[in-house]
């Protein structure tokens, strides 16, 4: 009865009373948002575009900057690690998908699998995830210690020879994948475990009638029924590992000999080792664009396939 | 051999009742597997002796090689900081550490400033929960229910964000910390230099935006005719009934701030302003192993506790955004 006799009391003076309202509404709603636009504006819109700017300018925060062009490229490219770094970056990113993408799709096909100790299984993976990066990190340069670590000494109970782990070219990168991988995992590995509890049980039933086998049910029905969120998770993956930064830093310092400097370490190491900031911005903002063209699939995808 | 497939259910289990009779027990004959889910795996064919023996197999093995891949670390870490120098140089390594001292613990507190780093970053999680409900609730309550003009270009704006990479803008954004805009404030070394990049999140707005969308109407509009105003109708009607995601929110904050490394790493240089994992990084050559490991294992009980407390909303959080897209 109210509500019905409100929109009438309006609908004689409509014009001046809508605009009213419509300013109050304007005024208030900003006003809500004023806090975000703040912190947006400062910590997130102008960094952006200052990224940019920083670019293409040298600043040494005295004088006023300068516009140098495409100096600070140059400065880049013509670095001997810059090569390194890149090709250890895609090598990480690489090394990383094949563990840390297939081992918690096949992980979680298993648990979707097992009817008893699911709930420790889900606790149990999802755990490391929980600790801290660096204590994950720290924790992981104690197991590869060459001498006294743990993985050494587990090698040396099967009587097999102690790697040098973090200390040689030809391992170091892979213990990082390693690491990445073991404190990851957990959350692909749920995301994939929900997402295979939504495939409908019909359809194993239906491939099942038609006689497909176990691998053929697998490969015919749960790919194709988790393949957006299987290509989401490519994306996002590739984006975060592209900005491997934390494990060169606390494991090798980018060594030995280059064998794991990163883009970002190299990045950081420009900013604050070698004095150069603009290098720095010049280096992130190709990454950035590189990394803006799967982020840019992403989107594409999740917005086409959203509910 | 595994036509039995398509075998009805009953028929399926006769042949597993001979290995059955064998072993005697009163409560055979035993309860089929739950197969209220249908999986790759067919319910019949789990349903057989063989299939049994093969789930009881691939069941052991998952929680055998999960438990060594996840658990014995942890538990290495634990029992490692109560071992003396010379017994983790020991070869071969002593599996229980030869007597139970709580000293590396202790000496790890004292040396490290254990109390300080995790005060410090008590603080700076808190704080930037409480800014960050405060600032993404009300702008996502705006841009879903007060619709104001531009609205969504603001929101577009807010989800683009999600697009850069964080790594990247980490310079420019340390750039504005040490010399904001217009006001000129060095907010290096203050907690304000972690709460406010902290409540820029796009993923939260863009969380809460979703789930205030599907408040119905109708229920603020009844508010709104017994007089509420926005802010009123936001603390009394809207807040209570969103719960459930004001605690994923919550919960994602607090735990990425506890866990965010480089960001405090450049913003908190200082030494009595450090967060725990910088504290612990930064003084991680200096100690004995022992130590260190106690200091390591001391800054994850914070998170494993919360993760214990909140299990369910933190699995949540992990598939909100993910799912939908």
């Amino acid at each position: 009865m109210t509500t019905a006799s409100i929109p009438a009391a309006g609908g004689g003076r409509r014009q001046p009373t809508r605009l009213r309202r419509a300013v109050r509404r304007n005024v208030t709603a900003y006003g809500f948002l004023c806090g975000a636009l703040i912190c947006f504006g400062f910590f997130s819109w102008y960094p952006m575009v200052r990224e940019v700017i920083l670019s293409f300018q040298k600043t040494n925060f005295v004088d006023p900057p300068r516009w140098v062009g495409l100096e600070n490229f140059r400065t880049v490219v013509n670095d001997p690690t810059f090569g390194p770094a890149w090709v250890n970056t895609a090598l990480f990113t690489v090394l990383a998908l094949v563990c840390g993408y297939g081992i918690p799709f096949v992980a979680a096909i298993v648990l979707n699998e097992l009817r008893h100790a699911r709930a420790y299984l889900r606790f149990v993976v999802y755990l490391p995830v929980m600790l801290p990066p660096a204590v994950s990190v720290l924790l992981f340069q104690w197991f590869y210690n060459p001498d006294y670590g743990l993985f050494n000494q587990v090698l040396d109970l099967f009587h097999l020879p102690g790697l040098q782990w973090l200390n040689s070219t030809s391992t170091a990168l892979i213990s990082l994948v390693i690491v990445s991988t073991w404190m990851n995992m957990g959350s692909g590995t749920l995301i994939y475990l929900a997402a295979l509890q939504t495939i409908p049980s019909e359809l194993y039933e239906a491939a099942e009638l038609d006689g497909a086998g176990l691998f053929k049910r697998i490969r015919h029905v749960t790919i194709p029924q988790t393949k957006l969120i299987l290509l989401v998770m490519l994306l996002l993956q590739i984006v975060a590992t592209m900005q491997v930064f934390i494990e060169p830093y606390l494991l090798t310092g980018g060594g030995p000999e280059n064998a794991t400097v990163s883009v970002v370490y190299l990045m950081y190491q420009y900013a604050f080792n070698f004095g150069n900031l603009n290098a720095g911005n010049a280096l992130g903002l190709m990454l950035m664009l590189l990394l803006m063209v799967f982020s840019a699939i992403y989107l594409r995808v999740s917005r086409d396939n959203t509910v | 051999m595994s036509d039995t497939t398509v075998m009805p259910d009953r028929s399926a289990e006769t042949p597993a009742s001979p290995a059955r009779h064998e072993r005697r027990g009163q409560w055979r004959p035993r309860k089929p597997m739950n197969t209220q889910f249908r999986t790759a795996v067919s319910p019949h064919q789990l349903n057989t002796a063989r299939g049994r023996i093969i789930y009881w197999i691939v069941l052991v093995i998952v929680v055998v090689s999960f438990t060594a891949a996840f658990v014995f670390p942890l538990y290495w870490m634990i029992t490692g900081a109560m071992k003396s120098t010379e017994e983790l140089n020991a070869i071969p390594p002593t599996f229980l550490p030869s007597h139970f001292s709580l000293d590396g613990y202790l000496e790890a507190w004292d040396l490290l400033g254990l109390g300080t780093l995790l005060g410090n970053t008590a603080l700076y999680a808190g704080g930037a929960w409480l800014l960050t409900l405060a600032v993404d609730v009300s702008a996502a309550y705006a841009l879903s229910k007060l619709r104001p003009a531009l609205g969504k270009v603001v929101l577009a704006l807010m989800l683009s964000t999600l697009m850069i990479p964080p790594m990247v803008i980490m310079l420019p954004a340390y750039l504005t910390v040490q010399d904001v805009p217009f006001f000129h404030w060095n907010l290096l070394n203050t907690p304000w230099a972690i709460w406010l990049p902290a409540a820029a999140n796009g993923f939260n707005v863009f969380l809460l935006k979703r789930f205030f969308d599907s408040i119905p109407r109708e229920l603020l509009e009844a508010a709104e005719i017994d007089g509420a105003s926005p802010g009123r109708i936001l603390w009394s009607v809207v807040i209570p009934i969103s719960r459930p995601i004001l605690g994923v929110v919550s919960i994602l904050t607090v735990v990425n701030v506890w866990r965010d490394f480089v960001w405090p790493l450049l913003v908190l240089p200082d030494s009595d302003k450090m967060s725990v994992s910088i504290g612990i990084a930064s003084l991680s050559s200096q100690m004995p192993q022992n130590v260190l490991v106690a200091s390591l294992v001391i800054a994850s009980i914070p998170t494993i506790v919360v993760f214990f407390l909140f299990q369910r909303h933190i699995m949540a959080g992990l598939t909100a955004g993910s799912l939908k897209g």
